[in-house]
This record gives structure tokens, sequence and C-alpha cells, in this order.
């Protein structure tokens, strides 16, 4: 008889969900906001800019991986998710070369060469953004659409001037690529709801303390059409849905998630309303990212038979 | 959904459509056949035969080796033809008692026995301990010790396990529905022992004939109860089913006889209804064999000792070579070295797979997707424990509770980076428990 039996421990049997296919989900639910940015921003040409990012950040991890002799793991797309979500970040008129290296940033700098995937202690996307809007303020803070330049309407908001929320929700606003439709974020955003990729923990205490820090700080009560334009405008739903989500740099106790929501809403709010500029997501989600390792340690959970059976 | 349960676990693909009908099939064995002394928790057995001796079916052929241990008994008659070293179903080395089957099944005369109601408790415990009845859901812990609580009176409950959550396997299952009466008998003699106990039978909402079958044999027993679990793994795991039954939940450094119960499984049930009733010691038990790589699977009543190349062809043999051969389920089973190793007290099931689910899948990193940590019963973060066992910080480890991991497996069934989680957890824990001792 054939005694060339396998041997492991147990467990023998195996889920089916794999880390390669919940980065696809993450691909797949990014689609909506991606080809509408794409074709909101048909003029600025933005599917060069969104093509060369996502691109840049694939081929930085390859190269690295292999100079390094390291296995390549660009197969399991978290490289595609993270250039993608940078170029989403990204004003449709900034030059490709600087949306090229902020990919190179991101996957080399933030991710690679903390330990390449998992390890990263900030989103690379965002790290990425916040790392060109520093080094080319200019570019990035010039928003077009239809042609015509001017702030956005969150700029517009803070100034105190009125804004029109249906087309904030539709998307026919300037912004980045993929952050002016809330309808085509949302889409996507259900789409990993209901294939249980994310869950409302974060999103949801992150928009809700978000909320309530804007009608008490805000001077506008609880004004809704106030309250729609923050909703609606700039990166606060493509952040709350893809960007504090993000797996690695968030808190993996539930009870921290909650935290981590809550410190996303207040410093949001914090740079909205009393920052100098109009927007403050990006901020808001890298410094939460770097508060996480206290969150978790302040929300240890209980085990079983210790308090945390219920 | 009102059915009762426990927070956390994982619903894997149960398999057991492909065993479940098959009614039990007693087989009886050619070859030689191999008794480990050590087939339970505790001190090994000391073996009472030598080379060349003459036994009888239902001869003790090894005695308790301690307080915490468990007697072994022939199977069969025949002759003692060696006391060796032999691979048991876990892949270890261990010494056992080989006898060469003479097919004649002479047996012992048992004493007569008396009544269950003219027993003294004392009687009773020592016939199951006598017996050599061990718990035969897995862990083989010695069933006499088990029931000699510090106070029995504080015990409530006397819990029947009849989850067998465990993917594949159905031998509780046949058990329920062909051997009700012994079963039902069996938890009678348990809980003459403890009169203030009441006995829950806790079968998942997946064998509702079982539930019928046991509401309809319990229903003039006014101390005992049917209770249906939701069907979730790990629900048979002993600390998650008090909690479901009774919303008493006790942590790694508590018995349950703390939470005033006491758990048996569905074999050893019938196993203290055979030593008691029937005055005959532990010699056989059901074995489920099934998985893809069976020709016919099915549920077999088996000799322990009986080889399980024996068990296999008596399912048909396999229809294509298996990949990988597991010994219990498929969750918390040992996958096996070679199939030349005996049925033992705790051996649940075989299962063959044509292919290995985990060999395809290499690990990578850790995304931090806290999929472990949804389903983990002992409410505990499995991924950071685990990073803690590979880096040996204990520290880390006893202050993130690593102690309290059940070793269900669910956090390396779920793991979308296919970590061997519950592996190195229970590597570590190894450790730090027998660290823990030396303090």
């Amino acid at each position: 008889m054939n005694e060339q039996l396998k041997v492991s421990s147990s467990p023998h049997i195996r889920d089916r969900v794999t880390t390669n296919n919940i980065m696809l989900m993450v691909v797949i639910a990014l689609l909506p906001a991606t080809f509408f940015g794409i074709y909101n921003f048909r003029h600025e040409n933005a599917w060069v800019l969104v093509v060369v990012t996502t691109a840049t950040a694939v081929l930085t991890e390859y190269i690295y991986e292999r100079l390094m002799h390291k296995p390549v793991t660009i197969k399991d797309c978290s490289a595609v998710v993270t250039g993608l979500l940078l170029a989403l970040n990204l004003p449709p008129t900034l030059p490709v070369w600087m949306g090229a290296l902020g990919s190179v940033f991101a996957i080399l700098v933030v991710k690679q060469l903390f330990g390449g995937l998992g390890q990263n202690f900030m989103n690379p996307a965002l790290a990425a953004r916040c790392f060109l809007l520093i080094s080319f303020t200019g570019q990035m803070t010039y928003f077009v659409y239809d042609g015509v330049t001017g702030p956005t309407p969150l700029a517009e908001l803070k100034a105190g001037e009125a804004v029109n929320s249906m087309d904030m929700l539709l998307g026919n606003i300037r912004g980045t690529i993929g952050e002016t439709s809330v309808l085509a974020i949302m889409v996507g955003a259900m789409f990993l709801l209901l294939v249980g990729v994310i869950d409302l923990r974060i999103p949801g205490t992150y928009l809700l303390t978000f909320v309530i820090f804007i009608t008490i700080f805000g001077g506008h009560g609880a004004d809704p059409q106030y309250i729609t334009a923050h909703l609606c405008g700039g990166g606060i739903m493509l952040g709350a849905w893809f960007m504090a989500t993000d797996y690695v740099t968030s808190p993996i106790t539930k009870s921290g998630q909650i935290v981590y929501g809550i410190c996303l809403g207040v410093l949001t709010g914090l740079f909205r309303l009393f920052g100098g500029s109009a927007e403050g997501v990006s901020y808001a989600i890298i410094i939460s990212n770097l508060l996480v390792p206290l969150i978790e340690k302040v929300t240890l959970p209980k085990p079983f038979g210790k308090g945390g059976e219920k | 959904m009102g059915l009762l349960t426990f927070k956390g676990g994982i619903h894997p693909n149960d398999g057991k459509s492909l065993a479940k009908d098959q009614p039990i099939k007693e087989i009886l064995p050619t070859g030689k056949l191999i008794y480990p002394l050590s087939q339970h928790i505790g001190a090994p057995a000391t073996a009472v035969v030598k080379k060349g001796d003459a036994v009888l079916k239902g001869q003790k052929i090894a005695e308790a080796g301690g307080f915490v241990s468990a007697p072994v008994y022939a199977s069969v008659s025949g002759t003692v033809v060696g006391i060796e070293k032999h691979l048991n179903p876990a892949g270890n080395s261990v010494d056992c008692v080989v006898i060469e089957n003479d097919g004649e099944y002479n047996e012992v005369e048992y004493p007569q026995i008396k009544p269950l109601n003219e027993l003294s408790r004392d009687e009773v415990l020592t016939m199951i301990g006598n017996a050599g009845i061990v718990g035969m859901g897995g862990a083989g812990f010695p069933t006499r010790v088990k029931l000699t609580p510090k106070e029995p009176e504080k015990i409530e409950y006397i819990i029947a396990n009849c989850a067998e959550c465990e993917p594949y396997i159905t031998a509780d299952y046949r058990r329920m529905l062909e051997n009700t009466e012994e079963l039902v008998s069996g938890m009678r003699v348990v809980l003459s022992l403890f009169e203030n106990a009441k006995g829950i039978f806790g079968v998942e909402d997946n064998k509702k004939d079982c539930i019928q079958k046991l509401k309809e044999a319990t229903k003039d027993e006014p101390r005992m109860e049917v209770r249906v679990l939701q069907t979730k793994y790990p629900q048979g795991a002993e600390r998650q089913l008090i909690y479901a039954l009774t919303k008493r939940a006790i942590n790694s450094s508590m018995l349950p006889a703390d939470a005033g119960c006491i758990v048996d499984n569905v074999e050893t049930l019938i196993g203290i209804h055979n030593a008691v009733i029937l005055g005959k010691p532990l010699m056989e038990r059901v074995v489920t064999v099934s998985g893809d790589a069976v020709e016919h699977p099915g549920n077999f009543k088996v000799l322990l000792g009986t080889n399980h190349q024996e068990v296999i062809a008596a399912a048909g043999g396999f229809k294509e070579s298996p990949e990988k051969v597991i010994s219990g389920g498929p969750m918390m089973g040992f996958a096996m070295i070679s199939l030349d190793a005996p049925i033992t007290k705790t051996s649940s099931s075989i299962l063959a797979f044509e292919k290995d689910a985990v060999a395809k899948n290499p690990e990578t990193a850790c995304i931090n997707c806290g999929r472990c940590v949804e389903v983990c019963p002992s409410r505990i973060v499995p991924s950071r424990l685990a990073d803690y066992a590979q880096r040996f910080d204990e520290e880390a480890f006893l202050k993130w509770n690593g102690l309290e991991c059940v070793e269900c497996g669910s956090c390396s069934y779920v793991c979308p980076a296919k970590r061997q989680l519950k592996q190195s957890i229970g590597a570590m824990r190894k450790i730090a428990l027998a660290n823990k001792k030396k303090k």
C-alpha cells in the first residue's frame, strides 16, 4: 500500500477565503468609483494617471522583491489596491510622474521597508498622498471640473458659501479622481459589506462620531444640509469605507475598532473645522493608524470564562 | 435564533451525509490486535500478562498505573505474542500488548451483578474505574476520576455531549439512533451518583431524528431533559457546551465541576451502561470511516486493538490512494503517518481524503483581518498569540491569555493567509503550561 501520507497539524480543512480573493474583492469594489472618476475627469485624461499610478505600485513591489530575493507577492493584489487607492486620492490634473513617485513612496518606503504586506504601520496610499501633498502642495490642491478651476465644495463650505448637495452626491464636482461620487463609493462599499470583507464597526462609528462632532462644533447645529455637505464633500466617504477599514492598519480587537472609529471622527472634525485646510481625512486616518498599537493595548478582549463570553 | 449556543465558532462543510445513513456494522478482526498501555490521560497502565500467556476476551491485560489511569482489557481470545513498541494513531511509538487472535472469542465469566438500585456509590465508581472507561470523545480522561469531584452534592448538571460538532463523524449520531436505551441507561447510572443533579442531553439541531428519539426515550425520566443546540463548531467543546446549556462560563484554570457540571460524551455513557448494567469492561467502540477517498463510508462497531487497515478494508478500502488519512475529526484529529496503528479507546473516526486541503495552501503574511478573533470561542486574539509563540515571548503570550486557548482550530480554519495559528499557539501553550508547573 502507498504509505506516502501527508502529515500536518490539525485542522485539516480550510475555509475558501484567501488573502488574494479579499484583495480582489476590494479592487472590484473600487471599480465603480474608478470608472466614474475616469469618466468625470475625461477632459483631464484621468485614466492615464490611474493606470500609471497603479502599474507603478505593482512594478515597484515586483522589482523590490526581485532585488531583495524575496518571494514575489504581486499576485496577492495588495499592490494593486494600494496603487488604485492612491490614484483615486489624486487630483486629475496632477502630472503623471508625481503619481508614479507617490506609488514608489507608498510601496517602497511605507510598505516594503517595514517588512511588506501586513507590516506597514500606516496606510501606504494615504501616507503617499500626504507625502505628495507636502512636496507638491500647489499641484495637489489644484482642482478642475469641466475645464473650470476653483475650490472644492468643501473649501466653499468652509468659506461659508452655499453648495449643491445633489451634485456632491452624484459626483459632478471638483475633487480628487475617486472621491467625488458618494454614490459610486457607496455601491462599492455595499458590495464589501455584503461579501463580508468589511463590517460596519469602523465606518459606522467614524461617520457617526464625525456627524456628532460637526453638529456640536460646526456652528450650524443639526442642519441636515450642512451635515450632508460635509459627508458628501472631500474624502470622508472614500476614507471611511476603503481606507479606515484597511485591515493592516486598524485594530484587530472589536472594541478597539470602535475606539479607532471615534478617534477618526473626532480628528477629521477637528481638522476640517479648525485646521488650516478644508480637508482632513487623510491626516486623521494616518494619525489614527499610529494610535492603533495603543488602542489595542487598552482594548485587550476579556477571554471566555473571565467575563468575555457574552 | 432561539437555539442554545456560544459566541464565535465556524460553519465548515459538515460532510456528514457520507456516512450518516449507514447503520452500525460489527466487524471482527483477523490479524493481530494491539493494545497501547496508554490510551488515556494520566499514568500508563502496567501490563499484567506476559509473552506466551493465553488470554480470554474480557480479561484484564493491563492494570491502572495510578489513580489517574485506566486498565486495558483483551477484546479477543488468543495468545499474547509480545509486549513491544508500536505506533499509535497519533504517530508515537508506545508500549503495547500484542495478542494473536484465535478467532474463538471465548469470554471470561463476568461476575454476577446487582441491579443499579442496590449498588452503593462506591461500588458503581469502582465498576466504572475497573472497566477502563475513559472519555471516548477524544480526550481520554479517566471517567472514574471525572465522576469523583470534591463536592458531589454540588453537581447540578450531568451533560451528555451529543453535539458531535466535528465534520464527517457520525458515530455518536448512529449510537443515539440505534442505542438510545443504552445511552439513557448510562445517564441513569451517572445520575445515581449525584442526587442533586439533572441529566441534560445537548444535541445539535442538525440531528432532528436523535432529538426526537431521545425525547421519546426520556419522557418518563423526570431527571432528564433534551436540549437543542445550534449547529456550529466547536459546540461540543466542553466549556462552550456548558455555557450553551447553563450560561455558566469556566476558564482554563477551572473544572466543569466548578460550574456544577460533569460532561460525558455519547460513547462514554454507553460504556458506563455496559460496565455497570452488563458488567462488561470496555472492549469496543463505534468508529466512523469516511472521507472522499473511502469506497463505502460507514459506521463500524470495532473491537479495540483492531488495526486501522482492517477497518478501512471493511469500508471497501480506498477509491483512490489518499493524500491524507486522519484519526479523529478534520478539525482536531491527527494526520496519520502510517495506517498500521490500532483503534484505541479514543478513536472516533478514520477519515481519508484524496486531496490535502492544507498542503496546497502555503502560509502567507498576516493581514490583520481579525477573522480569527471573530471566530475564537475563547475570545482571545489568535493572530497575535501565534506571533508571540513564534518568538517564544512567553510573557506576552500569557498576558494576552494564551492559556485560554482550547485548540479547536477555528482560527486556522478561517485564516485567509492560511497561517498555522492553532499549531503555533498549541506548541507555545505546552511550553507555558510546563513552565507553570515547574514554578
